[in-house]
Order: C-alpha cells, then sequence, then structure tokens
C-alpha cells in the first residue's frame, strides 16, 4: 500500500505542474465558463413571464449555449481529457528507463498501473467537480435559482457516470501505452479510435441502415422505411461509448425526458405517453431506462482498465 | 569473509520463443564478495540478474537471494537488492533530493530518517552542491552517481550494478569502482557487478563469471581461472587475456 500512495503521490504532482494540464484545465474552464454564461442568458429570456418549471438549476445543463451544451460538452471532450492524461503513461517510463527502476523497488508490480490510474482518475473527478461547481455557481448567479435536493442527487449521479465515461478513456489509453511501446503510436491510436467511434460511427450507421433497407425501399411505405432505418441507425451508434453516455447523461439531467430513443422510433404508446403526461420522471424511473446504458459504460470501463492491467502485469520488463 | 552463500542459482534458463538466452546457469555468490559479471553484450548477463530480482520468471531452474525466492517472494527480494539497471533513467523535472524522496518512500522509509540518509548520500556520492539542480540536467557521470544513490538509500546488502560504468570518462570510472570498493569494504555490501571494463573487473573482483552465449563457461577466482581451469601454471594473465582465452575457445569449438 505504500508503494500505491507513494506512485499515487508522485503522478498528482506530476499532473498537476504539467502543462498539458494546464492547458487542458484552462480550455475546459473557458469553455464550460462560455457555455453556461450563454445558457443561463438563453434560459433567463425564455423564462421570462412564465412561471418557473421545475429543475431550471438542470436545465443549465442541458440548455445549449453558443453552440452546445454542457452535456454534449463533457460528450465530445471528456474523451480528450481522458486520452491526454493515459496516453503515455507506461511507455513513457519505459522509454525514459524508469519503469525498470520502479518495479526493482520493494513495491507490488500492479501498484504502479493502479496508481497511475487512480491518480489521473482524481485528476479527472477535480476537474469535472471544478466545472460543475462553475456552472452551478453562475447559475445560481444569474438565474437566482437554487437546486432542490433531487436536482443535487441528479447532478451527483452525472458527475459519477461523467467520471466513468472519462474513466474509460483513460483506460483505454492506458491500455494503448502499455501495449505500444512508442508514445506518438498510441497517441495516434487513442485518437483515432476516439474520432472514429465519435464522429465516423453515426455515419457510417448512416450508410449501414441507407444499404440495408435497399432490398424493401418500394416495398415499404416512406414512414416504415424511415422508422427502420432509423432503428438500425441507432443500434450502429450503441457502438460508440459517445452515444451510450449522451443518452444516459441526458436522461439524468432532463427529467422530462422519458426514452432515450429519438421520436420517430417511438412505440404508439410511447408516442401517447409522452405527450399525454407531461410531468417530469422521477428520479428512480429515470434511473431505471438508463440503467443499461450507464452499466454498460461502467462494465466496458472495468473491462478495458481489466485489460491494460493484466497485459501490464504479464509484460516481460525487458522488450 | 564469511563462506555463506547468500545468491543461489541453479540451473537457471529463460527461453524467448526458441531461442535460449540463458542456459542452466548455476553458480553460488558469498557473502561480502565481489563478483564481477562479464561477457559479450547480449550473453544472457542482464537477462540472470533479472531473474534473481524477480522481475523476469525463468523458464525453469530456480534462485535463492539471501533465502527469499526470487519467484515467490520478490518484494522481500527487492528489500534487501539495490539494482542499478544499465543506462538507468530518470525524471527530468525532479531535484535530485525529490527523486530520491520517492525512493524512499516506495522503500517505506520513515520521513525523518529519509531526510537525513539523502543528505548523507547526496554528500557521500558528491552531488551535495547540485541538490536543488533538476536531473534533466545533469550530465552523464552525476547521473550514475544519483542512480548509486538511488539503490544505497534502502540500505540494501546485496547491489546488483549492471555496466555501471558506461558512458564515463575514465576518472569518473575510476572513482566509481574505487567508491563500489570502499562500500564493499566499510558496509560489508555483496557486489555483482557486470561489466565490460576487464581491467577495473580484475582490480575490484574477488572472483568473475564469465557467460558467453547464454551459458556461464568459466567461474572462479582469477588464480583459478589460470591455474585450474586453463592449466597455465603459474605465470600471471590479465582478466583480459583469460577472457580472450575463453571468448577464442567458444569459437574454434563451434567450428
Amino acid at each position: 500500500m505504500k508503494g500505491l500512495s507513494a506512485i499515487i503521490r508522485k503522478e498528482l504532482g506530476d499532473h498537476f505542474s504539467s502543462q498539458r494540464f494546464v492547458i487542458l484545465f484552462g480550455m475546459a474552464a473557458i469553455i464550460s465558463f462560455m457555455t453556461t454564461y450563454m445558457a443561463a442568458i438563453n434560459l433567463k429570456e425564455a423564462l421570462e413571464g412564465t412561471s418557473k418549471p421545475g429543475f431550471v438549476f438542470l436545465m443549465l445543463f442541458s440548455t445549449p449555449g453558443a453552440i452546445f451544451s454542457l452535456l454534449q460538452f463533457v460528450a465530445f471532450f471528456g474523451p480528450l481529457i481522458g486520452i491526454v492524461l493515459g496516453f503515455d503513461s507506461i511507455n513513457r517510463e519505459r522509454v525514459q528507463g524508469t519503469l525498470i527502476k520502479l518495479l526493482s523497488q520493494p513495491i507490488h508490480r500492479d501498484s504502479v498501473i493502479n496508481g497511475k490510474f487512480l491518480a489521473s482518475m482524481i485528476t479527472v473527478g477535480i476537474m469535472l467537480l471544478s466545472i460543475i461547481l462553475v456552472v452551478s455557481g453562475f447559475g445560481l448567479f444569474i438565474l437566482g435559482v437554487i437546486p432542490g435536493s433531487e436536482e443535487l442527487v441528479r447532478l451527483a449521479l452525472f458527475f459519477v457516470l461523467s467520471l466513468f465515461y472519462i474513466g474509460f478513456w483513460l483506460a483505454l489509453s492506458m491500455l494503448f501505452s502499455v501495449v505500444f511501446k512508442s508514445i506518438t503510436t498510441s497517441a495516434l491510436a487513442a485518437f483515432v479510435l476516439w474520432i472514429f467511434l465519435s464522429f465516423f460511427l453515426p455515419l457510417l450507421g448512416d450508410v449501414l441502415a441507407k444499404a440495408g433497407t435497399s432490398q424493401e425501399i418500394n416495398k415499404l411505405s416512406e414512414t416504415e422505411l424511415f422508422i427502420k432505418q432509423t432503428k438500425i441507425k441507432e443500434t450502429i451508434e450503441l457502438g460508440s461509448v459517445m452515444a451510450l453516455f449522451s443518452k444516459s447523461s441526458s436522461l439524468l439531467i432532463d427529467p422530462t425526458r422519458k426514452t432515450v430513443s429519438s421520436i420517430v422510433v417511438m412505440g404508439p404508446v410511447e408516442k401517447f405517453l409522452s405527450s399525454r403526461f407531461k410531468n417530469p420522471l422521477s428520479l428512480d424511473q429515470s434511473l431505471l431506462v438508463i440503467y443499461p446504458y450507464a452499466l454498460t459504460i461502467v462494465a466496458l470501463t472495468i473491462l478495458c482498465f481489466g485489460i491494460s492491467y493484466t497485459v501490464f502485469i504479464l509484460q516481460e520488463v525487458r522488450t | 569473509m564469511e563462506d555463506k552463500e547468500i545468491i543461489k542459482a541453479k540451473n537457471l534458463t529463460k527461453i524467448y520463443g526458441n531461442i535460449t538466452v540463458v542456459d542452466h546457469v548455476s553458480f553460488g555468490i558469498k557473502e561480502g564478495e565481489i563478483f564481477g559479471f562479464l561477457g559479450p553484450n547480449g550473453a544472457g548477463k542482464t537477462t540472470t540478474l533479472l531473474m534473481l530480482l524477480g522481475l523476469c520468471e525463468p523458464t525453469y531452474g530456480r534462485a535463492e537471494v539471501l533465502g527469499f525466492d526470487p519467484i515467490k517472494e520478490p518484494t522481500e527480494v527487492k528489500r534487501v537488492v539495490g539494482y542499478l539497471p544499465e543506462n538507468v533513467g530518470f525524471y527530468q523535472d525532479l531535484t535530485p533530493i525529490e527523486t530520491l524522496e520517492f525512493i524512499g518512500e516506495m522503500n517505506s522509509i520513515p520521513k525523518k530518517e529519509l531526510k537525513k540518509r539523502i543528505q548523507e548520500l547526496l554528500f557521500l556520492v558528491g552531488l551535495a552542491k547540485d541538490s536543488s539542480k533538476k536531473v534533466g540536467a545533469f550530465s552523464r557521470g552525476m547521473k550514475q552517481r544519483l542512480g548509486i544513490a538511488e539503490v544505497l538509500l534502502k540500505e540494501p546488502k546485496i547491489l546488483f550494478l549492471d555496466e555501471p560504468t558506461l558512458g564515463l570518462d575514465p576518472e569518473g570510472s575510476r572513482e566509481l569502482i574505487q567508491f563500489i570498493k570502499e562500500l564493499n569494504q566499510n558496509k560489508g555490501l555483496t557486489v555483482l557487478i557486470s561489466s565490460h571494463n576487464l581491467p577495473q573487473v580484475q582490480e575490484i573482483s574477488h572472483r568473475v563469471g564469465i557467460m558467453l552465449e547464454g551459458k556461464l563457461v568459466a567461474l572462479g577466482s582469477i588464480k583459478e581461472l589460470t591455474q585450474e581451469k586453463l592449466g597455465l601454471g603459474d605465470k600471471e594473465y590479465s582478466l583480459e587475456e583469460i577472457y580472450h582465452m575463453y571468448f577464442k575457445g567458444e569459437k574454434d569449438e563451434r567450428t
């Protein structure tokens, strides 16, 4: 345990004094600041003269500011934070010749990888928490609303979910840093995978949906065809962790949303219910809907870290 | 000098794929001894050291270091053995004090004691006045001395030094060898040193082992090697000459 805490302390020190952390944190702070400011102004205008609905506070996170909402910001740039913190964690030590020195100290071998992962997770946690606090403080200031207890719980859950989401990318980039000896290769691999899953998979889904339904183009009505294509597309998109995260976090932050699927693929009963009952979902009902998605994110994170852990433990010191 | 063997290797063998890197190597090292480990690059010296440390699992054979099995109790072995790897690396933006503090924490040395030991060691290796500089700005020789300070910090009983004089200037390398000799004499440290600098090894080693292509082809004091193994009579030979004879002998056998 002594070795683990020593490594965590050293890694945290490295993170907080590194330029990349300053750049990352600065970027995150500025973007979240701008986004919330715009979101708060928009909200204030929209709410002018109407009675305030419930969950105004959470709307700060889901209302688009300049271009996107804070939720989308985490979904898009969270992976970047994870990758930047993790892509060179093991292979940098290998390249500079310090890994063998670490391993020849009387600590357990897994302390090295555990310590690095935990330290990066703590860093991510501090970043996320400060962003959420900035947004909340801003909201209080501009909107003058105080978050209710359910809103706080939802925010806390959103924090945990985002932590695991970014943790997935951290674990993945650490896996690359264990497998690839070269720092450039591991960085490239992580970024390529991120861009592919986040930006190209939805496009691929589009193409495949069209291709998959081309046989039936004359048999089905236009609406049926559209629904079928959307279903295929949504299924393919689930291959991207970003989709899992956006779907589940938007439900968490916006209680008026009742399903993760888009309006076109809702069944008739679902459609009826959502137009008939305008009340927001209670927390446990929201959780019930996002449960499979959130669990998948957590499982993927653990799986990814588990693989990097095993590979690291079994790897030869000299290669 | 006591005759107790504190490092024992028996039929240590390491096979990567179908290449046998270390081939049935057996030897014993006594307490308080300086053992010179010789051989060309790629002969399997470092792999043998790593197997003794538990950083690399032997394909078969066993080892014992101060009564501990490196495979089953690697942490115990690493507690008593200071290992200075070849081309040791450092965190460039730490100062020597920070570097040593980090190593000390991993060795569970109490804070107060650690501070004291660091000051003593920096003085001992001659880095006291550079203690606030970053390691990145250090010369090769200074880094090597910091490396020695790192391995001594845990107050080990055994030192494994892998090519410690590689890349040092003649004077720096002579000082380092002298320093190792003093450590052995004053603190009774057992030292296993691998080096290509044969005159220096001859100067400090009590016994030597020569490895060629994974096999330990010679083992003993220089006198033993010349008189008994090679049968060269009473004439004195330098380690360099002996090394060449083994090296040539091995080549002749193959052709």
